[in-house]
């Protein structure tokens, strides 16, 4: 038994802090538009998307031939990713309070279009999307990146 | 006949291995309210900023950044597909309480919950942030308690006015965002608000 519980309370620890983070706790988002095929991947586990799925930060977007997703993320930046693409939502931390926060993301391939939210006014410098190729700064804007390579 | 065919193959498989590439593209939108924003892009071969509507760049596999034309009809017609998927733009509402009341709302402010409830029925998945705010009389720290228990008040008026959304938040804001700016200590009841932010 106490074998058991040696390893019992290391783990309720650890869940406990989990559930303390300093930001804004759970979902970084959710998806409000989908149409064909759009998958997220979190902790190696693939799961079909729907409208209404929550993403978190370090999830995965996938979207199949004529497909797309259109993401609102809780400060309202608005992530649509197009046909074939790959987004990756390396971080996301929002403070609802102050609006201080980061956001940041990687087309791998295909297209996205951004339209930025609470966080890039805020604190503009801590928001930062980026292809294979370039990393883009943003200063409160609307734009589209496409992604012409492979996957890398 | 086998000594012809594993050249080719050598070849197709060389070809799929590097694929020419077509270039990275940036281009800045203009927001929907028509002011334009500013991309500062980074590539091998320095900086770009792009601060016109409909500024572009292409960016080839090494990083090298070079300036391409865009206008509204072109991106329109390669992005338009992409443009028409976004998710429909946040929207709010705004609710004020009576004078020297924390749980009766002014008697304008009571239509709202209606357009409310019409707007979470046109949306996909819509999530609720009550999002309370204070004016500058007393500190900080007050009046972030002070906002996030006006919040409480309306998202309990919410939930007993039968609004139902996939989620409903509670925020103080308190001194932070003044709806009209004033000096600290400035009694201000346009500041003394709740804001029902709806994406």
């Amino acid at each position: 038994m106490w074998r058991l519980k040696s390893m019992i309370y290391p783990l309720i620890l650890s869940a406990s802090l989990l559930a303390s983070p300093i930001w804004a706790a759970g979902d970084a988002g959710m998806v409000k538009t989908l149409k064909g095929n759009v998958m997220i991947e979190r902790g190696g586990q693939r799961q079909n998307a729907s409208v209404g799925t929550p993403v978190q930060a370090a999830d995965r977007i996938v979207t199949g031939a004529d497909s797309s997703v259109g993401i609102t993320l809780q400060d309202n930046t608005r992530l649509t990713a197009g046909p074939n693409s790959t987004l990756d939502l390396n971080k996301f931390a929002f403070d609802t309070t102050t609006h201080a926060g980061t956001v940041d993301a990687s087309v791998k391939r295909g297209s996205l279009a951004v339209i930025s939210g609470k966080i890039a006014k805020a604190t503009p410098q801590n928001v930062r999307f980026a292809t294979n190729t370039v990393t883009l700064g943003v200063r409160g804007t609307s734009f589209i990146i496409e992604a012409g390579g492979e996957e890398k | 006949m086998d000594a012809l065919i594993v050249p080719a193959i050598a070849l197709a498989a060389y070809l799929f291995s590097q694929p020419v590439a077509s270039p990275d593209r940036i281009v800045l939108l203009p927001d929907a309210d028509g002011t334009i924003g500013a991309l500062v892009v980074t590539g091998a071969t320095g900086e770009q900023k792009l601060d016109r509507a409909y500024a572009a760049l292409a960016v080839d596999g090494q990083g090298k950044m070079q300036a391409v034309s865009e206008d509204a009809a072109s991106v329109q017609q390669r992005y338009g597909g992409l443009l028409g998927a976004q998710p429909p733009h946040p929207t709010s509402f705004t609710v004020y309480f009576a004078s020297g009341s924390s749980t009766s709302l002014t008697p304008e402010s009571q239509p709202v919950l209606e357009q409310l409830k019409s707007a979470l029925a046109q949306r996909p998945a819509p999530e609720i942030s009550v999002i309370g705010h204070t004016d500058r009389v007393g500190k900080l720290e007050a009046n972030d308690a002070l906002s996030m228990q006006r919040a409480a008040t309306v998202k309990e008026m919410l939930t007993a006015a039968g609004i139902r959304a996939v989620a409903l938040e509670v925020v103080g804001r308190g001194e932070r965002e003044p709806l009209v700016p004033t000096a600290d200590e400035v009694a201000e009841p346009r500041n003394r608000r709740v804001e029902i932010s709806v994406r």
